[in-house]
């Protein structure tokens, strides 16, 4: 830091965080330690990290808070010449919301239902005491006019619920700059947004925090929106900052292992990638190894990395990584996993065709005439913002919506509404797998038990022989016989996915439907799922019916892709020629507002 | 993966609620089976005058009989019945509540709303009007009559947890593999409604007892020369001022024994609460 630039903080705002410990209550456990980070002065910068890795608590840890069951050790965060962590709590209250302000990932849930939105605004100003009820209320309409919503009378008299998801996040963004805070932290405000909208919310931040000169702490574990959005970006990795750069370099020169594995592992929308994930998951709060905490996982670990614990490491003008061999071990380049597009010129053998098919709920009409079809050993994407009905087709596809009228035809046979107008034979060859693996395997039956029924229900395997045909299905997604009589619990969110894939390729389909079954997962975690399915399409010449909202997934994934907006099909056809030149209005609204990496 | 893992062992034994319940149920049950043994004086013997202090400490009832001793042997009844109306109850309201809630529709709202009448009725006043009917009840008739009055209360919570399973993508999976639905309920369904079924047998449990000494007192015994806890404040109600042991003496027995059994069914529920 040179010395104008510190003068220019102490006059404007910003503030730097030091040292920074918390730890969980009554152990000497850590969740996230030695936290070193300088917010500057209209600067946006991206804190990246997979779940687990801490980067809430660092980041509400700027405000002095910290969730129960843990409590800030040490550490200071200076503000204004003081250190927010040690100031009383009267003095605390002050300065939050006011000074340092915080939106949260759900602001559904943090807005009121039960007050209209002028009303709350107009409370935020009157509990810090700002203000004539006239000018609060000029106030209340300012604030929303900057972050692009209409201000009349009706606005601000309605209700949270009366808006949609875009809006809300905005009023809190609207909220949130309202006291004319110093500093803003965000934390995942666009989880949960179609990316229309979060392209509209991002736009809308970066450009109040530039012209405010607010210092923005922006969470997420989205590399994609950091790489749009964010000026430095703090990579973090079970409870530590591990690199810390400007984001050209972080993107173009990423020095730290995690940084470059995390880098491999997401999609791009302008080129088809062989994604790879990393190994393992993120140790919690007292799995971590000792010395370099990513010694587990890493691919150039040596003997010294599980002995010394590596110090930040300046590799670039303001760009450091923590670890003890980024001189060793080379560059990395953004292209090495690049892989070419699918062929469109291959010859296309149908399973699954789609004719004319409308979906209703009730009376209503959600799908209005879609038509498409699947090929063998082919991925087809359906993408669309969310009621676009991508989700709906794939339930009818996979039997577990009814209401629906047109031709579903598999392998010649027409395809009854629902499972159980289907024969057996139908019933084995489609297997459906679900978006949330929390939720769609039985927490009280052991994996065993959930991925050798299908073979029971089939008359595949039986008893000893089903078994052991689940021990090969349970290695060819890469988990270990040893989960075999554990529960689902015991298990973590990729590797669930992994035995409900095992589950659907129990029964020997040909055509599976994934219903967005990476979005729950962690981009490390997608990358390994993705590959999987790209080795089980190529092995076993498995159909895909892949259901998603991110178009760059859909470039490494997909040879065809079908663009869904409201019920209708926009655009079709094969990925690289939707992708590189769309011809739809929609299409290239979607495209542009997709946040990329490249 | 068992209930009885040391984790879950653990668990159980810092919810204070539960370990107290039950530690009085068991106590309670133990003294109801093995009383008998321990009884200074038989079921019917005479021990001398009527509501005197003659006999061990608690004195003597209406007969002359000795009041502790029947205590001890009045247990035995009342509890095994209870056990079996509670069983019965359990049983036949989640058929009924996870029927109404896994078919749904028109199947639904019949169950529910045929369910919503029964429920009008008190228990007592439902099993009252028949007892009137039979002359001399038998024991099964007082265990069908409060088994089934238990059932439509059972029922809607049953749909109501049912209600929150059915429509989790795991049964939406066996559905789509093509299981047949009975089997979807026992695998898929009922194994994760087995906490709050388990508090809400506690709770039905405490109601049962209640009911069967209620309808005892009500002079509904099954056969009225054996000692019942529920039957003995009825004969020795005259003497409340004279030798309130006789009355007490089953009515603290069974209010403790209630205790015990809510508390452990709270237990349950607070345990089950923080997440299975």
């Amino acid at each position: 830091m040179t010395e104008t630039s510190l003068l220019d903080m102490n006059q404007t705002g910003g503030c730097t965080v030091s040292d920074l410990r918390v730890a969980l209550t009554g152990t000497n456990l850590d969740v996230v330690d030695e936290i070193n980070i300088e917010l500057r002065p209209g600067e946006v910068v991206g804190l990246v990290g997979e779940s687990g890795s801490g980067k809430t608590t660092a980041g509400t840890a700027l405000l002095a808070y910290s969730r129960r069951g843990a409590f800030i050790e040490h550490g200071s965060v200076t503000f204004e010449g003081q250190n927010v962590l040690a100031l009383p709590w009267e003095k605390v209250r002050e300065i939050r919301g006011m000074k340092i302000a915080y939106v949260p990932q759900d602001p559904g849930a943090a807005l009121n239902p039960a007050i209209r939105i002028g009303r709350q605004i107009v409370e935020l100003l009157e509990l810090h005491g700002i203000g004539s009820a006239a000018e609060r209320t000029e106030g209340a309409r300012a604030g929303l006019r900057e972050v692009g919503l209409p201000d009349d009378d009706e606005f601000l008299a309605r209700y949270p619920h009366q808006l949609s998801g875009g809006q809300v996040q905005r009023v809190a963004l609207a909220m949130a700059f309202l006291p004319k805070p110093k500093v803003l932290v965000l934390d995942e405000p666009t989880t949960g947004l179609d990316v229309t909208t979060q392209g509209m919310v991002l736009k809308t931040m970066g450009e109040l925090c530039r012209s405010h000169r607010v210092a923005a702490l922006y969470v997420t574990h989205d590399l994609a929106v950091v790489a749009n959005i964010a000026d430095r970006v703090a990579v973090m990795y079970a409870g530590q900052i591990i690199e810390l750069g400007p984001r050209e370099a972080m993107f173009r020169q990423p020095a730290h292992p995690y940084t470059r594995a995390l880098l491999d592992a997401i999609p791009h929308l302008s080129r088809a990638r062989a994604l790879t994930g990393i190994p393992g998951s993120t140790p919690g709060p007292g799995r971590r190894p000792t010395a370099c905490r990513f010694n587990t996982r890493c691919e150039y670990v040596q003997d010294r990395c599980r002995e010394i614990e590596p110090p930040d490491v300046e590799v670039g003008p303001d760009h450091t990584a923590r670890c003890l061999r980024v001189g060793e071990i080379g560059s990395w380049d953004i292209d090495r996993g690049n892989t070419t597009d699918a062929d469109p010129n291959t010859d296309r053998d149908i399973i699954l065709t789609i004719e004319d098919l409308k979906v209703f709920y009730g009376r209503k009409e959600v799908v209005h005439g879609v038509s498409f079809d699947v090929a063998k050993a082919e991925v087809v994407a359906l993408v669309g913002e969310s009621g676009s009905g991508k989700t709906t087709i794939s339930r009818c596809v996979g039997g577990l919506h009814r209401q629906w009228t047109g031709e579903l035809t598999f392998e010649g046979r027409p395809l009854g509404k629902g499972s159980r107008a289907r024969s057996a034979e139908d019933r084995k060859r489609i297997q459906y797998i679900f978006q949330n693996p929390y939720l769609s395997l039985n927490p009280r039956l052991t994996i065993a038990q959930i991925v050798g029924r299908p073979m029971e229900l089939f008359g595949i395997a039986k008893g000893k022989a089903a078994r052991d045909r689940v021990v090969e299905l349970l290695d060819a997604v890469a988990l270990g016989p040893t989960v075999l009589d554990l529960q689902t619990n015991r298990l973590s969110g990729g590797e669930r996915q992994r035995v409900a894939i095992a589950r659907a390729l129990a029964a020997e389909p040909d055509l599976l439907v994934c219903d967005e079954i990476t979005s729950a997962l962690d981009v490390s975690v997608q990358g390994s799922i993705v590959a999987l399915l790209e080795n089980l399409r190529k092995t076993r010449q498995i159909s895909m019916l892949f259901v998603t909202h991110n178009l760059a997934l859909v470039r490494s994934i997909a040879a065809r892709v079908q663009v869904l907006n409201a019920g209708a099909l926009v655009e079709s056809g094969f990925v690289v020629e939707v992708l590189d030149t769309p011809k739809e209005e929609y299409t290239k609204r979607l495209l542009s507002a997709s946040p990329a990496v490249d | 993966m068992s209930i009885v893992s040391p984790a879950n062992l653990r668990r159980i034994g810092r919810q204070r609620r539960l370990v107290t319940g039950a530690v009085i149920t068991l106590v309670i049950v133990l003294m109801a089976i093995f009383g008998p043994l321990f009884a200074p004086y038989g079921e019917n013997e005479i021990v001398g005058k009527p509501y005197t202090y003659e006999g061990s400490f608690l004195g003597t009832d209406y007969l002359g009989q000795d009041v502790w001793s029947r205590v001890l042997y009045g247990g035995a009844t009342i509890l095994i019945n209870s056990l079996l109306a509670t069983a019965l109850g359990m049983v036949l309201g989640i058929i009924i509540g996870v029927v109404a809630a896994y078919w749904g529709g028109w199947l639904d709202e019949v169950i529910m709303r045929l369910n919503d009448v029964a429920l009008a009725f008190p228990q007592i006043l439902l099993a009252l009007l028949v007892l009137t009917a039979v002359d001399q009840p038998s024991w099964y008739v007082i265990v069908l009559l409060v088994g089934v009055s238990h059932a439509p209360r059972v029922a809607r919570l049953a749909r109501g947890v049912a209600l929150g399973i059915v429509s989790r993508d795991y049964v939406t999976a066996a559905e789509a593999l093509g299981e047949s639905r009975v089997r979807v309920v026992l695998a898929e369904v009922l194994p994760n409604m087995n906490a709050p079924l388990l508090a809400e047998a506690g709770l039905r449990l405490t109601y049962s007892i209640g009911l069967i000494a209620g309808i005892g007192f009500l002079g509904f015994a099954s056969n009225p020369s054996a000692a019942d806890w529920g039957y003995m404040i009825n004969e020795n109600r005259l003497a409340l001022l004279v030798q309130p042991w006789g009355v007490l003496a089953p009515v603290i027995i069974i209010g403790v024994f209630t205790i015990g059994t809510n508390l452990m069914a709270d237990g349950i529920a607070q345990l089950s609460g923080r997440g299975d």
